[in-house]
């Protein structure tokens, strides 16, 4: 076998992009401009110029310096903002667009899914954009027919297959998409975030159609801004920022580093210059951290494991009753639970001036898989005065893998809940007891 | 058997090309069953929606005829080689239709199929290509009716006959050459688009449709309006079918030497541009 089945060196990709021209002074210049240059891109036209026929003189570098190698049956997510040369290096990857400079190998048939139902035709029936859509993907017509009637069960549209396109919702015409797509099988498979169609329990069927594809052995170049799906399905990650790669290792590490990479929602938030930190004359936030077991801090955490959020504040008006809170959301914005500051030491007792911290322990086997970001308040109780309240002031990662101390266990697939506590369970066998 | 699967892995490089490209006839033999559902799908949707459906392969030459067989038969009073004219003229209508059919659908393709350009990969060149051949569906559906007025006129067709197919390849070709050269350009610049009907109508009228070649009589000069592939191709038509004049033999080997001419470099100039179309297009 070959020890590599994607190879990335050094690739590079230009575009050019129209820039604002420098404005004509005179009406003799402007019209000369006019005249001169449709005759000038004429020329390079049928010189066979491609770029230079448009006068574009602006270009940017979509993708600087890249490599990276993919092992075969390897499974590699790739991450990163938009406009960080994701969807570029896959366009490369499948000769869609050829790269200004570097180059890349690849041993083995591949199939790329930039898009769901490329080619899928509104006046053809769903049966006839089938066979459509699989020889644009790369299917032969006798693979098509072989693999048919698995395609038209998957999508679950069996009873409008010879009804035209134009007819479905588009909710089915995902799902007829995504079957075919799904029943592809090359060795290397290149996915652009194909997994966001359809209503939730198709989409499941997606993702675990998607873990068959790896269990095979396939290699798969899977790219995603589903940073559970990415850490559940990939065990390698490659992080692009602005065309170059940022990092490149174990799934969940990387993941952690483009949550850092955010909009200040990193595992840790210090406020060095007293005058900026949040809060005003009652007190200021110093710090908020997400640490582990030992005292570091962490972007990832397991979720069999407890951890602790802690805050870092100053307070400057003693006297005061504190009420110390973190709330915490998930990223699809909801809000998991509130935890309120319930040290017995200091119920009802009001504090001096001086510096605190207030950690609080979550415990493992708690919160469900994904990004979680962190509200972090301070208040005073009697009278009620907002000492500070930041939003989404640290986020981090929560990692699960299958496994016997979990409350996944040995399911892999799509596990959803906004909490997943690992939760004592007993099944009894009463072969005895058969009467109904 | 470790070893011979080895051998069978495929291997690609991916990297900066510069310059003229080879043409890629093996990779576009691997691809020809998209070509097969290219075609298809451009046969399939062509007339959908329409309550003349194939018809209108018919309609277009026929009323086409019947406003020549008005204007420049009856009342211009054209010679038309001693066949009736609107005979001699459907026959040119025919192949002519088909010709320029496949070259506005194929010179558009590229532009018009865009979603595709930009989202998997397969040889470009099958887009004007499979243009240019569904385009062959309605000359089959028009011809059937071009041999029915033949027999309607009393015009039996003589061995000639097998030199057809020949024919069709050439204004195929012409086409397909055209369109390379068109539809490559269209991708980087619309204003082709725009050319493409003026071009096709002043082709037609450089064509022999409405008036036999014949009426050019300094031999050198008719070698010269040969190089329009189309006059060989219709005077072909007329030659094979209604059996006017003499075989054309000359003359098409003008055509054929510029179609393929045109055909040749076509594809190359599609070539070299065709690794900008995804950035562009």
């Amino acid at each position: 076998m070959a020890t590599t089945a994607v190879r990335v060196r050094n690739v590079a990709k230009q575009f050019h992009i129209g820039g604002v021209q420098a404005p004509y002074k005179t009406l003799r210049e402007s019209l000369s401009g006019a005249l001169i240059a449709p005759v000038k891109r004429a020329t390079n036209l049928i010189r066979g110029r491609a770029t230079g026929a448009a006068d574009l003189d602006k270009s940017f570098w979509a993708l600087n310096d890249v490599s990276f190698d993919v092992a075969p049956g390897e499974i590699v997510g790739i991450i990163g903002r938009n406009g960080a040369g994701k969807s570029t290096l896959l366009k490369i990857l499948s000769r869609i667009t050829e790269p200004t400079k570097g180059y890349c190998e690849i041993q083995g048939r591949v199939g790329s899914l930039l898009e769901v139902g490329t080619g899928f035709h509104n006046e053809l029936t769903g049966r006839e954009n089938v066979y459509l859509n699989g020889s644009i993907l790369g299917m032969t017509r006798a693979e098509i027919n072989k693999r048919f009637d698995e395609i038209v069960a998957f999508s679950e549209v069996e009873t409008f297959l010879d009804t035209p396109l134009k007819h479905y919702s588009s909710g089915m015409q995902m799902r007829l998409a995504f079957s075919v797509a799904a029943h592809l099988e090359p060795e290397i498979l290149i996915i652009d975030e194909v997994l966001a169609v359809g209503d939730a329990a198709f989409q499941k069927k997606c993702l675990s159609k998607m873990e068959d594809v790896g269990k095979q052995g396939r290699t798969v170049l899977f790219v995603s801004h589903n940073m559970p799906a990415v850490t559940r399905l990939c065990k390698r990650c490659v992080l692009l920022g602005n065309g170059t790669v940022i990092a490149d290792g174990p799934a969940h590490h990387v993941v952690g580093a483009y949550l850092t990479e955010g909009a200040g929602t990193s595992a840790a938030r210090e406020w060095p210059d007293r005058s900026k930190a949040p809060g005003g004359d009652v007190g200021r936030l110093r710090a908020v951290r997400i640490t582990n077991e030992d005292g570091k801090v962490a972007d990832s955490v397991d979720i069999r494991r407890p951890f602790f959020v802690e805050m870092d504040y100053e307070i400057s008006q003693g006297g005061y009753v504190l009420l110390p809170h973190f709330s915490f959301y998930n990223e699809e914005g909801i809000k998991v639970f509130v935890t309120l500051d319930q040290d017995k030491a200091w119920r009802r007792r009001p504090r001096p001036a001086g510096r605190y911290v207030s950690r609080v322990e979550i415990p493992g086997n708690f919160l469900s898989e994904g990004t979680i970001f962190v509200n972090c308040n301070l208040i005073t109780i009697d009278p009620q005065i907002v000492v500070f309240s930041e939003l989404q002031v640290v986020a981090f990662q929560v990692i699960d893998q299958p496994g016997a101390d979990t409350a996944r266990g040995d399911w892999a697939g799509e596990l959803t809940g906004a909490v997943r506590p690992l939760l004592n369970w007993n099944t009894e066998y009463r072969p005895e007891d058969q009467e109904w | 058997m470790a070893e011979a699967a080895e051998r069978t892995v495929k291997y690609i490089r991916i990297e900066p090309t510069k310059g003229w490209a080879r043409i890629g006839f093996r990779n576009l033999y691997e691809f020809r069953g998209l070509l097969y559902f290219l075609v298809w799908r451009d046969i399939k949707v062509r007339y959908k929606q329409t309550v003349m459906g194939a018809a209108w392969a018919v309609i277009q030459p026929f009323f086409m005829m019947v406003v020549f067989s008005i204007f420049f038969g009856r009342l211009a009073k054209i010679p038309s080689d001693g066949i009736p004219y609107p005979l001699f003229t459907f026959a040119a209508l025919v192949p002519w239709t088909m010709f320029a059919t496949g070259l506005s659908n194929a010179s558009n393709s590229v532009v018009s199929d865009s979603n595709l350009v930009k989202k998997v990969y397969f040889p470009r060149l099958l887009m004007p290509i499979s243009a240019v051949l569904a385009s062959v569906v309605d000359f089959v559906i028009a011809f059937t009716v071009l041999v029915l007025m033949g027999f309607y006129y009393g015009m039996a067709p003589t061995t000639a006959v097998f030199w057809l197919p020949l024919l069709v390849l050439l204004a195929l070709v012409t086409s397909m050459g055209v369109a390379f050269w068109l539809g490559a350009m269209n991708v980087q610049f619309r204003d082709v688009r725009y050319t493409i009907p003026f071009l096709v109508q002043f082709w037609m009228f450089a064509t022999p449709i409405a008036y036999p070649s014949s009426l050019i009589e300094d031999t050198t000069i008719r070698m010269v309006y040969a190089i329009n592939p189309m006059v060989g191709v219709v005077e072909g038509f007329r030659w094979a079918l209604l059996g006017s004049g003499t075989a054309p033999g000359p003359m098409i080997l003008v055509s054929a030497i510029t179609a393929i001419i045109l055909f040749v470099t076509g594809a190359f100039y599609f070539r070299r541009l065709e690794r900008s179309f995804a950035d562009v297009v």
